[in-house]
């Protein structure tokens, strides 16, 4: 019965953008990345909802992780490496000059791939940033990394190794751990790069819960190579191919009724 | 669009469970011929025939749901795929009282025959409408097989004709029983043939729905017709 399938269905294009009710966090206009003279990113524009979770899926090469790195100008680390465009959070545009962008990571956070630890313990891990930014009592910065790993939901499982070091922990606690790094400096913004795909699905499982807890109080943006990832735990996807932006939407609409065909044939594995 | 998925063995499943639900959709058909052919005869033989056959459609019944199971739990389907198998969950479940309906014409026709109730009952007055009922479940389930969304909105459009031939019926109906009131108990019978035929096109008329549903994604349920164009425009 499936054949004529597709003489029968007329796709019609809608880009549905993020529903207007959402208080917008992060907007991107026109924004184009060059690494060198490879033109990565395609006149992108797109909102990032405050307090929600934005998931970027797409096949690799897509540009998700370089739309991600863009917004705390993760590529300037790099020489020949250029964004034009605009990515404006609240009010200040990211890619202006101005910006100091050390400052700009204390506030949009960064989880990657593969976990991180610095290679000490476990509570210096959480204290490193801090004491980038700030000189809090020994009172305040215990409470201040407990309050962290509470975040991260580490907690219970590592308060009584805080002293021990962080790459003793299990893939999955090194990767809340480097979750509990992000938000000890109490950042406004946490991009995640792919951060459950070197976890085993309980680990997984207790990040996506933790991305859903994080949401009441962090703007989230994801970028993931497993779909069904960004179906359980993303309210908006956004679906990228060769640079492009091809369609954002509600979560349940993209992956029950995608307007765009290219969409489809992605979510559905029918690409290539 | 890529119409296979990079996953043959997902469009070997999607496959298996499509032709399934076309041997049920087939199954069923021939219940509502039979049916409509023992009502035009009174033949009791030809109504055991339909009652034999609710075995079959009960038994495709549950093989059907326990493949859409297994897809399920195995595919994790989305977007079009996901809206298929949905489709053909309750696509089944309309079958079956389909079938259901067909059985029951079948027991009234075996009731009538075998109380030698007059001949004289309006009997061949359900003919259009039992033809149309009959039409009706073809149109819907080769749509189905084409996703072909103009015919499923005809189907949309005619399931009112087979409501008007109801009524018009049970008007008939009313004028016989005034007339004789011994043709009463052979004529509630016949009552309830015609509703279980208006029901049929009512089953018709969900599948079609589906149909739009798979294809526009949009659930056109209880919605009206100019709503339903808006969707096929």
């Amino acid at each position: 019965m499936r054949n004529g399938r597709l003489s029968t269905m007329k796709n019609i294009f809608v880009r549905q953008s993020v529903a207007l009710q959402e208080k917008v966090k992060i907007t991107v206009g026109n924004l184009n990345f060059y690494y060198d003279n490879f033109h990565a990113l395609k006149d992108i524009s797109l909102t990032i909802p405050e307090r929600r979770v934005t998931a970027f899926i797409g096949p690799s090469g897509c540009g998700k992780s370089t739309l991600l790195r863009a917004f705390n100008r993760m590529y300037a680390l790099y020489p020949n490496q250029r964004a034009e465009g605009r990515i404006v959070m609240d009010g200040e545009d990211l890619l202006s000059s101005k910006i100091d962008p050390s400052l700009l990571r204390a506030k949009i956070g960064m989880v990657f791939q593969k976990p991180t630890p610095f290679p000490m313990s476990v509570y210096d891990n959480i204290a490193f940033g801090i004491r980038l930014f700030e000189k809090p009592s020994r009172v305040d910065m215990d409470e201040r990394v407990e309050n962290a790993l509470r975040r991260a939901a580490l907690w219970d499982e590592v308060k009584d190794k805080l002293y021990k070091s962080g790459s003793s922990l299990s893939g999955g606690q090194q990767q809340r751990l480097c979750i509990a790094r992000a938000v000890a400096v109490q950042p406004e913004v946490l991009l995640m790069d792919e951060p459950c795909s070197a976890l085993d699905p309980i680990s997984t499982a207790k990040i996506e819960e933790l991305i859903h807890s994080l949401k009441q109080n962090y703007t989230v943006v994801i970028v993931t190579h497993n779909m069904q990832q960004a179906a359980r735990c993303s309210d908006y996807t956004a679906y990228m191919y060769l640079g492009e932006l091809i369609e954002v939407g509600a979560t349940e609409r993209i992956f029950v009724q995608p307007a765009r065909r290219e969409t489809e044939d992605y979510i559905t594995g029918r690409f290539g | 669009m890529g119409e296979k998925h990079l996953s043959s063995q997902f469009d070997l499943e999607l496959n298996a469970v499509s032709s399934r639900i076309m041997e049920l959709g087939g199954v069923v058909e021939s219940q509502i011929d039979l049916a409509i052919s023992a009502l035009a005869s009174f033949s009791p033989g030809m109504a055991d025939e339909v009652i034999l056959r609710e075995t079959r459609v009960n038994q495709l019944e549950i093989d059907i749901d326990q493949e859409l199971t297994n897809v399920i739990a195995r595919r994790q389907p989305t977007a079009r795929d996901l809206r298929l198998l949905i489709a053909i969950s309750k696509t089944t479940t309309n079958l079956e009282r389909v079938g259901d309906e067909a059985v029951k014409i079948a027991r009234m026709v075996k009731s009538i025959s075998s109380s030698g109730a007059p001949k004289a009952l309006p009997a061949t007055e359900l003919k259009i409408a039992s033809n149309l009922a009959d039409r009706l479940i073809r149109d819907a389930l080769d749509a189905l097989a084409r996703l072909d969304v103009e015919a499923a909105a005809r189907i949309l459009r005619e399931d009112d004709l087979i409501d008007a031939e109801f009524g018009g019926f049970v008007r008939k109906l009313i004028t016989y029983m005034m007339e004789d009131p011994r043709t009463i108990s052979a004529s509630l019978d016949l009552l309830f043939i015609a509703k279980a035929i208006e029901r049929i096109g009512d089953h018709a008329k969900n599948i079609a729905e589906f149909v739009i549903y798979i294809v526009k994604g949009a659930d056109i349920r209880h919605a009206s017709m100019e709503q339903v164009n808006a969707v096929l425009r």
